[in-house]
């Protein structure tokens, strides 16, 4: 009996470890790539990388981190590249993400192209000056009751430059069966405060990222991004602009405006804050002392559900039917939008009705 | 009828072949192997992928387990640790041959290299290996069976995928779109297989 057992435990055993060793075995020798030479836009940078993971994850260990929220399964499409040279065949999960002018282009997602060989990349320049940032949660703070304001202490790198109106990826840590992802949130705070970082947050009903922001992340605790990414951020032209953002939009307009008074530039704006009653607005004393300060500055709030008889004395109505209503005729201004797609389409379609051209409407659509 | 001993080499091999594609269809008799047909039945094109990557797998497999359950498991008395032997094995070279074809061939990977893990516990290609133990099947005969059993698995999702690619264009009740009609597609159509019941007893 106990021979019986222990015969059939020894074989099971035996049978594993032999399929084991040989399936290990198996990936070194057949898996192996050696290193292999990535060329990143014609040899402005030559990285050696370990051929056999994908080029996402290879460039990331070299410090170039390429955009990605869902961390390199194919469902983003944010990781997009130019492989000029041995990209090898566009394989089934990226197909559906690319439009037969980017396939011409050369275009692929970096988390599916595997390194299996020398490669010739071509990525934005912007990028090379992303880093991964070890930082401490200094504050966490309600702004309203479904937004919360993070306010971060960069630990290592020590300090981060950006332009204000980019934005960050924030990883959230794993709790209760959710794994890892990314996330990118604007930055709110100054880039002349190169040693904080803050955020403004909005709660995504059953949002992986932020119900850990809201439900697990606790001051003190050890936070993750990479940054800075982004094209969002004010022009060098003269033009008058138009702000319109609602919610946690504001987080990129409330960096750009004060960025401006500290540089001096008095280029007369209007900040259109859409929300949908009183308990969604937040930073009204901010903003209003800022207009003060600054005569260039104006600050219009305006709430779209706000009961008729609650005493609310500032602008009323949709936030586009407000704008349209203040700027009749737009045709020389510029717009910077940041908001939900939904808002974004409808801000552009009245903008462009009023007179702007489409090419001085800038915004960052969170999707 | 002549027992399959007696038979000629080849008349064995296609009687196998044939009964295991048709009058035991693994996925339409047996109903093995549902999940990941349902999974990737939508079109043609994955269907034929992974039905040759099934056929591939079952017969090589089967072959494999053979020769395992005879030389390893008949002589050490451990025939009741065929499943869970044979489930080991099945994973083990599933991931061997998809090592083998991501490292041959780049194209044949993005075929049929992708399915691989998909089916490196599928329950068909268990199935295809546990029954054929049920018959005192030669070597050569055993791997009859199991590429029949993948050829028949490959067929009905063939044909499963093409009337998915119909009847997606229909304008269907919004409760049956999707898994509810595919299951009733797939019933329908194993009624048919049943109808081949009983004809080869072997």
């Amino acid at each position: 009996m106990l021979v019986s057992i222990l015969i059939s435990v020894g074989f099971l055993l035996a049978c594993g470890l032999v399929l084991a060793g040989l399936l290990v075995l198996a990936e070194k020798k057949i898996l192996n790539y050696g290193t292999c030479h990535v060329d990143v836009n014609a040899g402005r940078k030559v990285l050696d990388v370990e051929g056999g993971s994908s080029l996402l994850s290879s460039l990331a260990e070299k410090n170039i981190f390429i955009p990605s929220a869902c961390g390199g399964r194919g469902s983003c499409a944010y990781c997009k590249l130019k492989v000029q040279e041995g990209g090898g065949l566009i394989g089934p999960v990226e197909e559906p993400y690319l439009t037969p002018a980017e396939r011409k282009d050369n275009v692929r997602l970096a988390c599916q192209v595997k390194v299996r060989r020398d490669l010739k990349i071509e990525i934005p320049d912007e990028l090379f000056s992303v880093s991964r940032f070890r930082a401490k949660l200094v504050h966490k703070k309600p702004l309203t009751h479904d937004i919360v304001e993070l306010r971060m202490q960069l630990l290592e790198p020590g300090s981060i430059s950006f332009e204000a109106g980019q934005y960050v990826q924030l990883e959230s840590a794993d709790y209760k069966g959710h794994e890892s992802v990314m996330r990118g949130y604007s930055i709110s705070s100054l880039p002349s405060d190169k040693n904080h970082l803050e955020l403004i947050i909005r709660r995504v009903p059953d949002g992986i990222c932020t119900t850990w922001v809201f439900d697990h992340l606790k001051e003190g605790a050890e936070i993750f991004f990479s940054g800075p990414y982004g094209f969002f951020h004010l022009s060098d032209t003269q033009a008058p602009i138009i702000c319109i953002a609602g919610g946690s939009g504001m987080a990129p307009i409330w960096s750009i405006v004060r960025d401006m008074k500290e540089k001096g530039i008095a280029r007369p704006t209007t900040y259109f804050f859409g929300a949908l009653t009183q308990r969604d607005l937040f930073f009204l004393d901010e903003f209003r002392q800022l207009e003060k300060e600054c005569p260039w500055f104006k600050f219009v709030p305006a709430l779209s559900k706000e009961p008729a008889d609650s005493g609310w004395t500032g602008e009323r109505g949709l936030i586009t039917e407000v704008v349209a209503r203040h700027f009749p005729d737009a045709s020389k201004h510029e717009a910077y939008l940041c908001g939900s797609p939904g808002m974004i389409d409808a801000s552009i379609a009245v903008l462009t009705k009023n007179g702007m051209p489409e090419q001085s409407v800038f915004y960052d659509k969170f999707s | 009828m002549t027992p399959l001993s007696e038979m000629g080499f080849l008349s064995s091999f296609l009687l196998i072949f044939v009964s295991a594609a048709f009058t035991d269809n693994i996925l339409m008799a047996r109903f093995l192997g549902m999940c990941s047909c349902l999974g990737v039945s939508k079109k043609v094109d994955t269907s034929l992928g992974l039905g040759v990557a099934v056929m591939f797998v079952t017969a090589t497999t089967a072959a494999l387990n053979y020769l395992v359950y005879t030389y390893l498991l008949v002589p050490l008395r451990l025939e009741y640790l065929r499943l869970i032997v044979f489930i080991v094995v099945i994973a083990a070279f599933t991931q061997l041959v998809e090592m083998i074809i991501e490292r041959v061939s780049e194209k044949l990977y993005n075929s049929l290299g992708i399915f691989l893990p998909l089916i490196t516990v599928n329950c068909a290609i268990l199935g295809i290996s546990l029954f054929m133990l049920n018959k005192p099947y030669s070597f050569l005969q055993a791997f009859a069976f199991g590429l029949g059993g993948g050829f028949g698995w490959f067929l009905a999702i063939a044909l499963i995928g093409g009337i998915r690619e119909k009847i997606n264009e229909a304008a269907l009740p919004k409760g049956l779109a999707g898994p509810g009609i595919t299951l009733v597609v797939i019933g329908i159509m194993a009624l048919a297989f049943v109808g081949f019941s009983g004809m080869i007893k072997i």
